[in-house]
């Protein structure tokens, strides 16, 4: 696994913008609290996380989400890494099966001014602080809006996801995050698709049509059997002997 | 396009897998019951003289006539719910009943002999107020309909309006009561509220005013309440403050007399608004001039008015109920009143004179599970000595309808709490005693060789003795003919069947009272009527412990939750036998936000119930010491969710090992846009076969079956067409993680949701074509399984692959439920209530997402339908063919121990219950399996190659000798 040095790994970021789905892959951002605003036009919120042995929340910056409003709302990530403070501390929550939470605050993304986008209160998530180190701090952030633009509700997963109990021995694994990020808006469902059944059924009509065999009326098509039935019947009749009276006597 | 047929003909093979009834099979496991509700009003039909019928308005907006020596119903008329179809008043004469019907909207005339209607006309808008019949020389030919601002005169015969007069002085006064006494003229009650009476006289003829008097009141706020016109016309009014009558004749209206009740020795128990009952037996009469005084709870006077003079005639204390009734010229007074504490006697007693009337003592044993008696209707009639005979309907609190008659034979009951129920849970039923003894046994701890071996013979032995007594009575029943031997299901008698097809269904209705149905026959084995149940009150129904933990009893819990206080209580009890449990539930002093069943179980294998309050503690139940250390052990996999829908909060909690809690997720949808109006999890007592779906190409296709998934349901608050949208959330209910996210645009509710396996299906209202449609979801994992041995919420870091699908359906609904069976293997149903009473069956093959809109030779190996937009209702698919079940409310579905089978309840105003077969039966032999002819061809086969093999060894000799 390639290890990046933990001095040479600044101001990587890459930004992709995808439709409807924007992922940002940030290896590693710059110190929190730098102005960002002006660079991407967009606002930024403090991502905070809170991982304690005692499991009693107290959240602290992870770095800053810049949000980004209009019809695709993107979003990128700049954090710092975790200090050897924070990495011992990990490790220990990770031994006692602790959480590992992240918050946001809510926003709403559309609006012109700061004071009307933030909102009260905060959405959480969390991941089990185990997975979180296994992983080697990789993991996928998801930010999910309404369909107005207010923030519904942040997830957060790890790849891999399962805690085996494998030792991270290396301290240098838990220095950088490897966050893919992503903000998601509601889908449309789909409606009934009439039109194009109807298109389907005007075709299948127009082959009908096309077909000379399938024009043929009923008695066209079947006189043979028609005819054969009427002389079976004929037989039939002629054949039987008037004996009604006969069978009711004896 | 011979592949094309063929195709279609495949399809409809597929579909024709249909549970449709043959003829002979109607009624052989289905059953239905018909209710009508609380009754609100009813005439005994008196108009011929050995007629049969009560006629019943009930609150239900029912309007019936019942058998009286049955209980049957005879017709049955259901109106709107709601208070469109809310009865107001119900009027008989002869044959006739004329019904004020959603606040004075309709006025409709039925004939009781047939129940069919004579005619109906709308009335003009206007709020109801009051209706009587208005008789002129004996003969009864209109029924006046006063409104806030009018009154009308309708012919009874044809309903036409004979004239509509608008009401003088309606902006100060409020015109309360109308009052007619043959002859010739209407009396239109008002009141200006602590000022004065208005009274306005109105001609028959042509609606002219005839007088128009005000007489000061000051005391009086609300005639309805408190008057009641006695004798020759003259205007009674209690008040509760002064302690006196008013009286006032409204024929000359001088002005009121007032007569202390002190004055007549007269006594108001404390606190009590007295109140007044009198009786008119003809509308074309004057009403009488004796009248019952209400002077507390349980204390009535009888009295008269004598040339403008009240004389006291009977004291009646105790008295529950008392009620006047006329059978030719006799007035009679019924009076109630309690005999010791399970029973009350009723007795009869003339109206002119007080005096009690000999032999007519009835005795009305109350139901010790059952409620206090609420209205008494009397039917009386006169014998051929010319003496009163009478029979009698009671109505308990728990909407019970007992008809007796002398001296107290029961001769019918009618549950309508039945009428209103609110939720209900099907309960294996126990084993019987052998069987039991049998179970015993492998579940006892082996002490020595011996003592098994002893235990063993005598287990037999009790098995042989029972074969026996089988035996010996099938014998005794076989010399009786057919129609003596009955199979009389009593709750001694009930035991499980081969397949467990027979269930005791919990039925918890709203008013409070709980039954225990066997849903073989639907015959009531137990009741129970819990009387501190508050009106608006909230009920999850849950089985703690079932029937196979012998010889612990099986146990049902009932969380009966305030919804304006959110103070909640439990009520224990053994689902087989109503009886309440020794177990006593915990008193729960904190409105509980959330109870939860968790899959852990006691000693006695009782599962846990946890109960989180508004402090966000949690609390056990039951709580033993075995218990709390399981929890404590298993608290940090302990997750629960609490939705708050007024400000769109989902938040996530864990159980932490102090039994206190931690939130550690929350998802906010903002209220102000849209609205919380669903949430729905999976049944815990799901299975689900298969974990995949095998595609044309042979791969498969696994489901995404996460047992912690919430789909979470929205509307907008805005409600114009075009903008108006419902969301659709799924939502872990571990993590908090939004798995999908998906908006139904220009869409609005009713929203329906299923959520079963990897698939939710929801109905809603397209705004934008004007139609109901109905959209699936299915979750797919992918080609290969995460982790395939368990799933865990916490570790599936894929999102799953999302389809999605719509069709339009061609009804509204009033509810849907899936089909459940035993291992999940049978293919799934959707079950939805129709508003026409009907109970479709649909395939939930029709309804996935995976139906191609061009059929290719993989969707065809699949046995895939291709796309059509529209679902068709079949008749074929209605499960309950002609039984149709009004206005339906829930449905619920249970396993039965057949894999093809399951049991289905559909309940609303009526209670349907059947068994549905989605695959068809293909686990059960038919009804008309030929066993004679399998057999004699078996045993023919097994006889010819006897006789060959001897043939062929005898040829073989011949030739070995040649």
């Amino acid at each position: 696994m390639a290890r990046l040095p933990p001095f040479k790994v600044a101001l990587v970021c890459a930004v992709l913008f995808v439709v409807c789905t924007d992922f940002v892959c940030c290896n590693n951002g710059r110190r929190v609290g730098d102005t960002l605003e002006t660079e991407f036009s967009g606002f930024s919120v403090p991502l905070e996380h809170s991982f304690e042995v005692d499991d009693v929340a107290k959240f602290r910056v992870r770095g800053a989400l810049v949000l980004k409003a209009g019809r695709e709302p993107s979003v990128s990530l700049s954090q710092n890494q975790l200090s050897e403070e924070d990495r011992t501390k990990l490790k220990e929550v990770a031994a006692v099966d602790g959480l590992y939470r992240i918050r946001v605050p809510r926003v709403f993304l559309q609006a012109d001014r700061q004071t009307e986008r933030q909102m009260e209160g905060y959405l959480t998530a969390f991941v089990r602080a185990c997975a979180m180190v296994e992983s080697h701090l990789s993991d996928v952030i998801t930010i999910h809006t309404d369909v107005s633009g207010y923030l519904i509700g942040v997830s957060i997963v790890t790849l891999p996801g399962a805690c085996r109990g494998t030792e991270v021995e290396d301290e240098v694994d838990l220095e950088v995050f490897n966050t893919t990020l992503s903000i998601m808006a509601p889908v449309n469902a789909p409606g009934p698709e009439t039109a194009l059944f109807l298109e389907r059924m005007e075709q299948e009509s127009e082959k009908k049509g096309k077909n000379p065999q399938e024009q043929k009326s009923f008695f066209a098509k079947y006189w043979y059997l028609i005819l054969g039935g009427a002389i079976f019947l004929m037989v039939s009749n002629s054949a039987q002997p008037p004996a009604g009276g006969g069978r009711e006597q004896s | 396009m011979a592949k094309l047929i063929l195709l279609w003909l495949k399809c409809i093979l597929l579909c024709a897998t249909v549970e449709a009834v043959f003829e002979d099979q109607v009624g052989k496991f289905d059953w239905r019951q018909q209710y009508v509700g609380k009754v609100r009003f009813s005439h005994f039909d008196t108009h011929v003289q050995s007629s049969k019928k009560v006629v019943v308005a009930t609150e239900r907006n029912v309007f019936a006539a019942l058998n009286t020596r049955t209980g049957e119903l005879f017709w049955r008329h259901v109106d709107k719910a709601g208070s469109e179809g809310t009865i107001d008043a119900l009027l008989q004469h002869g044959q006739d009943a004329v019904l004020v019907v959603g606040n004075g909207r309709v006025l409709r005339s039925w004939d009781v002999n047939v129940g069919g209607l004579n005619w109906e006309i709308v009335l003009d808008s206007g709020s109801f107020q009051s209706a009587c019949l208005v008789g002129q020389q004996d003969m009864v030919k209109h029924v006046a309909v006063l409104k806030k601002t009018a009154i009308s005169l309708h012919y009874l015969s044809n309903g036409h309006q004979k004239w509509i007069e608008n009401l003088p002085d309606i902006e100060t006064v409020d015109y309360q009561a109308v009052y007619s006494d043959g002859n010739g003229e209407v009396y239109v009650l008002g009141v200006v509220p602590h000022s004065h009476i208005a009274i306005v006289v109105y001609s028959i003829e042509d609606g002219e005013i005839i007088k128009q008097i005000s007489v000061e009141a000051p005391w009086l706020s609300n005639i309805q309440a408190s008057c009641v016109v006695v004798g020759q016309g003259m205007l009674t009014c209690v008040d509760s403050a002064a302690m006196s009558f008013y009286m006032l004749d409204v024929h000359l209206q001088l002005q009121m007399t007032q007569i202390p009740l002190q004055s007549l020795a007269l006594e108001v128990d404390p606190g009590f608004n007295p109140v007044l009952l009198s009786h008119q037996p003809n509308p074309a009469r004057q009403p009488l001039s004796e009248f019952f005084l209400q002077l507390g709870p349980d204390h009535y006077q009888l009295l008269q008015l004598n040339d403008g003079q009240i004389v006291t005639m009977r004291d009646f204390k105790p008295a529950l109920l008392v009620s006047f009734a006329t059978t030719g010229e006799k007035t009679v007074a019924a009076v109630m009143s309690p005999k010791n504490k399970t029973a009350c006697s009723v007795n009869l007693f003339s109206a002119d004179t007080g005096r009690r009337l000999l032999d007519t003592t009835l005795i009305f044993n109350m139901d010790p599970n059952g409620g206090k008696p609420e209205k008494l209707f009397v039917q009386p009639f006169l014998k051929k000595d010319d003496s009163v005979g009478y029979r009698a309907m009671v109505q308990t609190e728990d909407h019970t309808l007992t008809f007796i008659q002398q001296p107290g034979r029961v001769m019918w009951t009618r549950e309508e709490a039945l009428s209103d129920v609110v939720t209900m849970e099907m309960v294996d039923l126990p084993l019987t005693g052998t069987q039991a003894e049998l179970e015993g046994e492998f579940g006892k701890k082996a002490d020595g060789l011996m003592s098994m071996v002893l235990k063993r013979l005598s287990s037999q032995l009790i098995l042989l003795q029972a074969w026996i007594a089988h035996l010996w009575k099938l014998f005794y029943d076989a010399r009786k003919p057919r129609s003596q031997v009955k199979n009389d299901i009593t709750i001694e008698n009930l035991s499980r069947d081969e397949f467990n097809l027979q269930k005791m269904m919990v039925m918890v209705t709203a008013s409070g009272k709980l039954f225990g149905i066997d849903s073989k026959t639907g015959s009531i084995l137990w009741r129970h009527y819990l009387d501190n149940v508050p009106s608006n009150a909230a009920f999850k129904l849950m089985v703690q412990r079932t029937t196979a933990h012998f010889p612990h009893p099986p146990q049902c819990t009932l969380l009966i939750k305030d919804k304006d206080t959110g103070l909640a209580t439990l009520h224990v009890f053994n689902p087989i036998f109503g009886k309440k449990s020794h177990v006593t539930p915990p008193a729960l002093p904190q409105p509980i936000l959330q109870s939860l069943m968790l899959p852990l179980m006691d000693q006695d294998y009782a599962k846990v119930l946890l109960l989180v309050d508004d402090q966000y503690k949690v609390s056990a139940f039951p709580s033993t010491k075995n218990v709390l250390q399981q929890l404590q052990e298993m608290a940090s996999s302990i997750f629960f969710y609490l939705v708050d829908s007024s400000q769109g909060r989902l938040s996530g909690y864990r159980l932490r090992t102090d039994l206190s809690t931690e939130q550690i997720w929350e998802v906010v949808i903002p209220a102000e846009i849209q609205k919380i109006v669903s949430v729905k999890g999976k049944r815990p007592n799901e299975h689900v076969h298969s974990q995949g779906r095998v595609m044309g190409d042979r791969s498969v296709l696994y489901k995404y079956l996460n047992p912690n998934l919430l789909a979470v349901v929205t509307e907008s608050t805005d409600l114009h067409q075009e903008r108006s949208f419902i969301g659709i959330l799924l939502i872990d209910g571990v993590t908090g993680r939004i798995i999908h996210e998906a908006v139904q645009r220009k869409a609005r509710g009713p929203v329906h949701v299923v959520h079963s396996e990897n698939w939710v299906v929801y109905e809603y209202w397209s705004t934008k074509s004007r139609r109901n449609e109905f959209s699936v979801i299915e979750l797919y994992e992918g080609m290969e399984l995460y982790n395939s041995t368990v799933f865990s919420s916490l570790d599936r870091p894929h999102a799953p692959q999302v389809l999605q699908q719509s069709y339009i359906f061609p009804s509204s609904i009033s509810t849907m439920e899936a089909t459940l069976t035993e291992k999940g293997i049978t293919s799934r149903h959707l079950l939805i209530g129709l508003p026409s009473g009907g109970i479709l069956s649909l395939p939930k093959m029709f309804l996935d997402p995976r139906r191609p809109e061009i059929v290719s030779e993989q969707s065809r190996e699949e046995n895939l339908i291709p796309y059509a937009p529209e679902l068709l209702i079949r008749t074929e698919w209605f499960i309950n063919y002609n039984q149709t079940v009004s206005r339906v409310r829930g449905i619920y579905t249970a396993p039965s121990g057949l894999e093809s089978t399951c049991l289905v309840v559909a309940y609303g105003l009526d209670i349907y219950q059947t068994r549905v077969y989605p695959s068809k039966q293909f686990d059960v032999l038919k009804d008309d399996y030929d066993y004679m002819l399998i057999s004699s061809v078996l045993f023919a086969l097994f006889f010819a190659t006897m006789i060959s093999k001897r043939l062929a060894e005898v040829k073989l000799l011949n030739r070995a000798w040649r």
